[in-house]
């Protein structure tokens, strides 16, 4: 694996450590009512978010999912309006119009969640496709999951993506569930990679759970994206921890989630810093401390910003020129 | 001036915009090859490279996404719909997607993205390629909506929907495309938005799209001596000229509503339920609209022309709304 540098290997860190603790923040305030609609977590990902949007520069672009805060936050960082938007609020990034499912920051390269399965795909080769109409070295990021794949919106993009040599990394997410459907009843060939292959589109398979394996894999694709190489797809393989949404329970076999726990991204990162002596444990929990800090100042924005005011809100659906 | 084709106007306007603005680009099914199935884009790929002309393989529901990232990201995409009735396949992108995703980012992303195809019965091309969905579009928040009647309106309507910062369903209509006028020299745009008298007259508004503007206008010299028959082309199904229609509607105090669309919650339903909402006390007769018949569009000729309202419905339709025939 390649060799990253103290500082890179410390924000890798900082990033997994405060999308966790924003994410069972979230867990907290929704079960609370203080954050309403359906909250899709991110618990047990974060080594994908982090990797992959920690190798882009602001300006390439990533079109993130329904399950998008770490995307949001990993590409953006601006966790209090990202916060502010979960609640609804008039500071919100989306202004309060888009909530959870459509975090828009698009001066950060942030383009937006989706609310539909596969649905970004599309929008993240237009990413790229503007790129390189521009003749620009960006580069375009869609995120995906394994319940994506079956949707004719990934075979069709495999195809344009190749034939147009478009500089989009395509980022499956497989974290074995599709809503609440296993991956093995919902997809006959499980091979991401391979079907990606298949279509002419150069895949990879990595471990989703270690930031560092993600992060030197991103770096690697991005880097040949920009030199004009066509497109890659990462297929990174990860664990949803938590049920699909807050308002749809699954049932998981006995066991299941413990079996994933000694691969947690966050405890498997900090724990090989630690070993490698590039952090201290007083490190790490001060770096607690900070992120504790940070979310409470950011539930402190959302809390106090104003609701959007439906009487200044013209409900304009079309943009004034 | 000059005589042009209809189908004619819509490419000048392609070649004028694309030279005046770099972002433009055409993306769609054939575009490239011979200028399209239908024409329309000729000269465009010999001009404009195939950098910003792409043809693209049948995957609507990717390429229509692609344009609609590609507005978020600074493009000004126009998407051909080889038939309208393809659009379909990419409804999720068109309606979830493009239509969304602005509103949905606070305003903080613009979509500025023209979808546009020829429409349209009267060719013998059964269901899957004769539909007229515009009354979709109207009832989904996000689209303005643009059915050009006239080579001049075409051309001046695409340029106004180029320069648009949104989402714009720009319909063709097929049997049109061959429909020669005259038109002025120079450059010209349309407002969206913007309604035209295509015939004035004071004893009744018949207000027509599309290709039922010309059915109108043959319909009113049939009438002409008996009913004096006013054409009010909205040319923009949505937003609504509503002032114009109103302004016609009192002048004559009688409405019909023509359109080749099936009628149930449709643009012609619409325009009635807004004059009777608007302007009930200055109508004299109740008022009707005319539509296709609620059934898939059939192949014969024989039955396509008996579900699309024909000249010959019209003139039937005015004499009822005026009440000067029996029959229902």
């Amino acid at each position: 694996m390649e060799n990253i540098d103290t500082l890179k290997k410390r924000e890798l860190l900082e990033y997994l450590v405060l999308i966790r603790r924003f994410e069972e923040r979230v867990k907290v305030l929704y079960n609370q009512g203080a954050i309403m609609g359906a909250i899709h977590l991110y618990i047990g990902q974060e080594a994908v978010a982090v990797g992959v949007c920690r190798s882009l520069r602001d300006e390439d672009t990533v079109f993130s999912t329904h399950r998008g805060h770490g995307h949001a936050i990993a590409k953006s960082g601006e966790v209090e309006r990202i916060m502010a938007e979960l609640m609804g609020r008039d500071e919100g990034l989306s202004r309060g119009h888009g909530g959870s499912m459509h975090l828009f920051e698009p001066s950060k390269g942030l383009m937006g969640g989706n609310g539909i399965v596969g649905g970004g795909i599309p929008l993240s080769l237009g990413g790229a496709f503007t790129a390189q109409y521009q003749g620009s070295d960006r580069v375009s990021v869609g995120f995906f999951s394994d319940g994506a794949v079956n949707q004719g919106t990934f075979a069709e993009c495999l195809n344009l993506a190749a034939l147009w040599k478009l500089p989009v990394l395509l980022v499956c997410e497989n974290n074995q569930y599709a809503a609440t459907t296993p991956v093995e009843r919902s997809t006959a060939v499980r091979d991401v990679a391979g079907r990606a292959r298949a279509y002419g589109v150069q895949a990879e398979k990595v471990d989703g759970n270690d930031v560092q394996a993600v992060y030197t894999a991103a770096v690697s694709a991005v880097a040949a994206l920009r030199g004009g190489e066509g497109p890659r797809l990462l297929e990174c393989e990860t664990y949803r921890v938590e049920p699909h949404c807050g308002i749809i329970p699954d049932e998981r076999t006995p066991g299941e989630r413990e079996l994933w726990n000694p691969r947690d991204p966050v405890y498997l990162f900090a724990e090989r810093l630690l070993g490698e002596g590039e952090i201290t444990r007083a490190d790490l929990e001060a770096l607690e401390q900070v992120v504790r800090e940070r979310l409470d100042r950011a539930v402190e924005f959302g809390t106090r910003s104003p609701w959007p005011d439906p009487k200044a809100e013209p409900h304009r659906t079309w943009v004034l020129e | 001036m000059r005589k042009i084709w209809y189908k004619t106007a819509i490419n000048e306007a392609m070649h004028e915009e694309m030279a005046r603005d770099e972002r433009v680009f055409l993306i769609g099914e054939d575009v490239d090859l011979f200028g399209g199935v239908f024409k329309i884009s000729r000269g465009l790929v010999e001009r404009f490279g195939a950098r910003r002309v792409r043809g693209t393989p049948i995957s609507e529901s990717a390429f229509v996404g692609l344009a609609a990232g590609a507005a978020m990201t600074g493009l000004r995409p126009i998407v051909e719909m080889m038939y309208v009735d393809f659009a379909l396949v990419a409804m999720d992108q068109l309606i979830n997607q493009a239509a969304s995703t602005s509103y949905m980012s606070g305003g903080r992303v613009r979509l500025p993205l023209v979808v546009r195809g020829q429409y349209g019965t009267g060719t013998s091309e059964a269901a899957q390629h004769s539909r007229n969905f515009e009354s979709w579009f109207i009832n989904t928040p996000g689209y303005k909506v643009v059915m050009p009647s006239t080579a001049y309106d075409a051309k001046g309507l695409l340029k106004s929907a180029i320069r648009d910062e949104n989402p714009v369903l720009y319909l063709e209509n097929r049997v049109l495309y061959t429909h020669k006028e005259e038109v002025p020299d120079g450059e010209w745009v349309v407002p969206i938005g913007a309604a035209d008298v295509k015939r004035a007259g004071a004893d009744i508004t018949v207000v027509a799209t599309g290709y039922a503007v010309h059915k109108a206008l043959a319909a009113a010299q049939q009438l002409a001596g008996k009913v004096d028959v006013e054409v009010l082309d909205p040319r923009t199904l949505d937003p609504l000229d509503l002032p114009a229609v109103l302004a016609s509607v009192r002048k004559t105090a009688n409405l019909l509503v023509v359109q080749e669309a099936p009628l149930q919650c449709s643009f012609a339903s619409e325009v009635i339920r807004l004059v009777a909402q608007e302007a009930f006390g200055d109508l004299e007769h109740p008022p009707l609209a005319l539509g296709a018949a609620d059934v898939p569009v059939p192949f014969s000729p024989a039955l396509e022309r008996a579900v699309i309202p024909q000249v010959v419905d019209i003139v039937a339709a005015v004499e009822r709304v005026l009440g000067r025939s029996g029959q229902s």
